[in-house]
This record gives C-alpha cells, structure tokens and sequence, in this order.
C-alpha cells in the first residue's frame, strides 16, 4: 500500500459514526493531536491514581488521635472530624453552639425562599426586603446575645470569639449587601455632571479605595485605627473589618454598575423623561432595573472574589474559615495534617462559589425578556 | 389666519447651538388646538430637534416656547409642567424591556400622576385595544414586532391624557410592512382632533392628516402651508427639489 492510500484509509476512519469516529476526529485528527493526547493520558495516569489513593483507598476514616494515622501515606479525614467545631464555628464557645446553627438555618432558609419557587414572586419580593434589612440585626443578636448594650440572651458572646464559617459567611454576606447601595450610590454620583462637587467626590472616593490593596485597608482598619480615634474609644474589631470591606467593596462594585449604566441606550432616559418621571423614579424604575440585570456577571464575580479574599482577615488576627482550618493543625496533636486543613476549606469554599455562579447563571436566563 | 389666543404651541424666535453649529435659526412657529402639522425636510435640517426642544429634551439658547400658555424655562418645574401638557413618541418607540406591555402603560399614570392599580390597568387596557393590540397586554417588548411596540409606545403616550402628541419620524425605523398598521393609528387619531405634531418622510400620510405642512432646511422654517399648495405647487425652491427627490424614491 501506498503511503498516500494509508492515509486517506485514515482520513476516513474520522467519518465513521460512533466511538471510533469520534475518538480518530476530536483526539487523533493530526500528529500534533496524536501526540497531546497521549501526552494528556499520561500526565492522568500520573494525577488520578495517585490522588485517588491519597485521598480515599489509603486514606484513614476513623481513628482516636494522630498516631493512627502515621504510616499510611494516605489523607488522615477523622482530623476533620475531630477539629469540625473549631473549623466552622472558631472559638465559639461549645454549650452555646445552638445559636451559630440557628443562624446557618436562618440563612439557609432565606436562601431557598429567595432562589427557589416555593414563595409566589410577589411574596418573595417582600420576604428578600424585609430579610435585607432585619436579617443583619437578627444574626447579630443571636450570635452576640446583645444590641446597643442591651443583654437579650444570656451569655453575651464577643465577637472576638466568632470565627469559621459563620465568620467568612458574615464577612462576605454582610460586605455585599452593605457595599450594594454605596456602590450604586458612587457609580449615580460618578455620572452626575450636573453637580460637580459630588462627581468629583465619587471618583475620589473610588479611585482612592480601589488604589489601595484589601490588606492595607484591614491592616489600617485594625491597628491604625484604634490609635487615630480618641482615647477610650471602644470600637469592635469585626466591625472595623467589615466596614474596610465594605468601602474596599462598594469602590468596585460601582464601577461595575457604572459599564452597566453606560450600555443603558439614551432612549431610556429620554422616554422617562417625556413621561415626566423625576431623577430618583426614573433611577429607580427605569434605569437601575435594566441595569442590575445587565451587570449580574460582573457582580457575582466581584462576590465571589469577595468570598475568598475574606481570608485575608487572618492577618489581622481573625479566624475565619481557612484560618481556623490551618490553625487546627498548629494543635501539636495535629501537626502535619496541613494537606488536608487546606483541601477540606477549599472544597467548601469551592462549593459556595459554585453554588452562587449556578444559581446567577439560573437568574440571568430567567430575566432575559427579549425573545 | 391663525388666532394667536388660541395657538396652544407658540414658539418666538428659537435658536440653538451645538458648539458651533447652528442647527435652528430663528424658528417661529404656532399651533393652535387640534391642529395636525406635519414637519419635513432633508435629514439634518432640524426638524427632530425642533420637536424635541418643544418638551425640553433639548435646550436651546435664544428665543421661548409656550405651551398651553405655560412659558418654557430651566425651571424643574416648569419642564414638568409643560411635559405634562405633551407626550411623545419616538422613532426608536424607547418602550422599557424589562417591564411588560400593560406595566410599560400603567408605570407613569401610578408613579406620576397617582392614579390607583385598578385605574391605570383600566385606561391602559382601554388604549390598548384603540391601537388594536390587547391581546399583547402580557407580553415584553422584545417579544412584538416593531409596528406592534409602536403602537404601545403610542398608547403609552395616551395614557398620560396628554394635550399634544409629538410624533418624531414614528415610521423611520420600521421594516416597510409594518408602516402602515402604525400610520393608520395615528390617523385615527387625527380624526378624534387630537393636537398633533409629526415629523415625517411618509408623504402620503402627510398629504393626508396635515393642516398644515412645514418643510425644514438648514435649520430654517422654508415654506409653511396647506398641504394642497405645498404638494402641488411648492413656493420655495428647496422644497421642490425635496419633493421631486421624495417622489422620485
């Protein structure tokens, strides 16, 4: 057979219907292809077993403390399990766990009432309303055991004692929403030319806080602020965090909705006008609504960025999820269990990012009106 | 022959300046109560913008408006008031996507004029079937052809009870099928003697609904008269050879 023949007897295996066809068409189609996919094949065969034996067939289950765990060369899972408290509540003291559980219901009530169609859309509206602004008061209440110094469950826990999960999720949760209505506040008042003062204002105010790195700001927040205010000034650490968050946030986000507001066509705002809508009902009706939906990429991504940089908390001495989890094999029981700290913090961050770019992908098909 | 007492748009000397461009030079202008007029002329002469100072979407430099005897300033409030006097309708018909036919309707009658739910869903409706559209009530914009949104947008206008409607090249952006299914609204219109100003390339229905007919150029008022004369015996040279060109197309 002639060289030419065998290859065109080859070209024709890529028409074949099935399996085979596929396989000679998507991954032996030229040498080049030819030579990745068994590159490819072999770099799996060096990952999947491997990983598979580390983490489940060597992997140990169960077990009393780390000597059960030396030999095995596998990942050591009952250290989770014993350190699981300290990784999603911090140091939250163990007789009162009932209250951070109560807020992880809440929340995940909130959540399924909100993104699923349990609650007629009407209803809904009014429950995510009312959930914004009385949800932050109520967790804090049930976290902390009292408001504004009044003691309302026995005992007061400080804040300095939340940590984990529950301490990420009210970093990251409490920033976004906080951060929403600065935000679209600064990116109105960017595009305001008719008052000067206040254009100028928010450009300063953005340019300032994206300029600086998250971690400066906490840092600030943390130690240079308590120096600056005056003496016997007693203002909360968690406090200072989440506002420096929130500012870092709020910079960011407007500049999100500010490309939205640009793609919005002037012939919005012309027929607002003709129909004599005033500037805030015009924002309000008009404006913002096309605009928020435009811009749900750009928002979801800038939380779900959010959600993680909240573990840079650790360095001004808070113990959010990824702290507690690292800090947990600093126990000298547990040292040497690093691998798995960071692969059990990172599967639930994965999770919760995940989950939330799902869920905007789900929210951007249904409010899609223009077919 | 017109009664100065009764002109519910007056317009005196109206210039205006973009940079320095002088795109309307010494415009006056009057129209009385249900009267139909018809602006044309070469694309860049003006006309939209004329139409659009008279709601204060543009701002001019010299020269006033009047509406309904309301004197057209910066004043928030005064634009307010005029816009209440006027509505519009555009040639991209601007309806809000994100909202459904009868909440495109209903929004500013709630928002603006306070009327109830119940009222603003009842006039909608109402307006809705005048442009032949009911059945679309539910829908969202993106989901009607472009002669069906014109209609909602003109129903939309209706909605607020205006006293003049603006109409900028309403056909302009509409696929040749659908022109007429809106041209036939707005005649109707015409018949029940509503105040109308409409700025147009549609000739025929020009000739039709116009008491009056004004050919714009360079930003100037040419020629303003009957739609008999200026048809058929056009004074100025410039809207001969408008004619002639419109014609011969």
């Amino acid at each position: 057979m002639k060289l030419s023949e065998i290859n065109h007897k080859y070209q024709n295996l890529q028409y074949r219907k099935g399996v085979v066809g596929w396989i000679f068409k998507n991954l032996l189609s030229s040498p080049l292809n030819i030579l990745l996919t068994f590159f490819s094949i072999y770099l799996l065969y060096l990952i999947i077993p491997a990983t598979i034996n580390w983490a489940i067939l060597d992997a140990v289950w169960q077990g009393k403390s780390n000597k059960d765990c030396d030999f095995s060369g596998g990942a050591c899972w009952f250290f989770i399990d014993a350190r699981f408290n300290t990784i999603i509540y911090g140091f939250y003291p163990q007789e009162y766990l009932w209250r951070p559980n109560l807020v992880f219901a809440i929340l995940a009530i909130s959540i399924l009432a909100v993104t699923t169609n349990i609650l007629s859309a009407k209803l809904k509206i009014r429950f995510g309303v009312t959930a914004l602004i009385t949800l932050p008061f109520i967790i804090f209440i049930i976290l902390k055991g009292s408001i504004f110094g009044i003691e309302i469950l026995h005992p007061i826990v400080d804040t300095g004692k939340w940590g984990g999960l529950i301490l990420t999720l009210i970093l990251s949760l409490g920033g976004i929403m906080l951060c929403f209505p600065l935000g679209i506040m600064l990116a109105l008042g960017r595009r305001c030319d008719s008052m000067p003062i206040v254009k100028y204002f928010c450009i300063a105010f953005i340019e300032f806080w994206r300029g600086v790195p998250l971690i400066t700001i906490l840092f600030m927040a943390a130690i240079m602020l308590p120096l600056l205010l005056p003496e016997g000034t007693q203002f909360d650490k968690l406090g200072r965090a989440l506002i420096g968050i929130v500012l870092f946030e709020a910079a960011y986000i407007a500049e999100v909705i500010r490309g939205g507001l640009q793609a919005i066509p002037r012939g919005q705002y012309e027929a607002a006008d003709s129909l004599n809508l005033t500037y805030w009902k015009k924002t309000g009706l008009i404006i913002m609504p096309q605009t928020l939906k435009l811009v749900i990429p750009g928002i979801v991504n800038n939380f779900i960025a959010l959600l993680k940089d909240t573990s840079l908390v650790s360095i001004i001495g808070m113990w959010d999820l990824l702290n507690s989890a690292i800090g947990s094999t600093r126990d000298p029981k547990w040292i040497g269990f690093i691998i798995e700290a960071y692969v059990f913090a990172g599967i639930i961050y994965w999770i919760m990012c995940f989950g939330t770019s799902k869920y905007s992908q789900h929210l951007e098909k249904k409010l899609n009106t223009t077919n | 022959m017109q009664n100065q007492e009764e002109g519910i748009i007056k317009i005196k000397n109206l210039n205006k300046w973009y940079g320095d461009f002088h795109v309307l030079k010494d415009i006056n202008f009057n129209c009385n109560k249900k009267e139909k007029i018809v602006i044309c002329g070469p694309s860049g002469s003006g006309k939209s913008t004329l139409i659009r100072c008279i709601n204060y979407l543009e701002n001019y430099q010299k020269g006033s408006i009047e509406v309904n005897n309301i004197l057209l300033s910066e004043n928030h409030n005064v634009i307010q008031k005029v816009r209440r006097q006027v509505s519009m309708v555009f040639q991209q018909f601007n309806l809000f996507p994100h909202l459904t036919i009868l909440q495109n309707l209903t929004l500013a009658p709630i928002w603006v004029n306070h009327a109830t739910k119940k009222e603003a869903e009842e006039t909608a409706k109402y307006f809705l079937e005048r442009v032949h559209i009911s059945e679309q009530a539910d829908k969202y914009p993106g989901q009607l052809s472009g002669g069906q949104q014109q209609r909602v947008a003109i129903a939309r206008s209706l909605c607020m009870k205006p006293q003049v409607m603006l109409f900028d090249e309403p056909t302009s952006a509409l696929d040749p099928e659908m022109i007429s299914e809106v041209l036939d609204v707005i005649i109707e219109l015409a018949e029940e003697g509503m105040t109308m100003l409409v700025v147009t390339h549609e000739m025929g229905f020009a000739r039709k609904i116009a008491d009056c007919v004004c050919f714009m150029d360079g930003g100037e008022i040419i020629e303003k008269n009957n739609p008999e004369d200026f048809f058929n015996n056009p004074e100025n040279e410039r809207s001969k050879l408008f004619l002639k060109q419109i014609i011969q197309n």
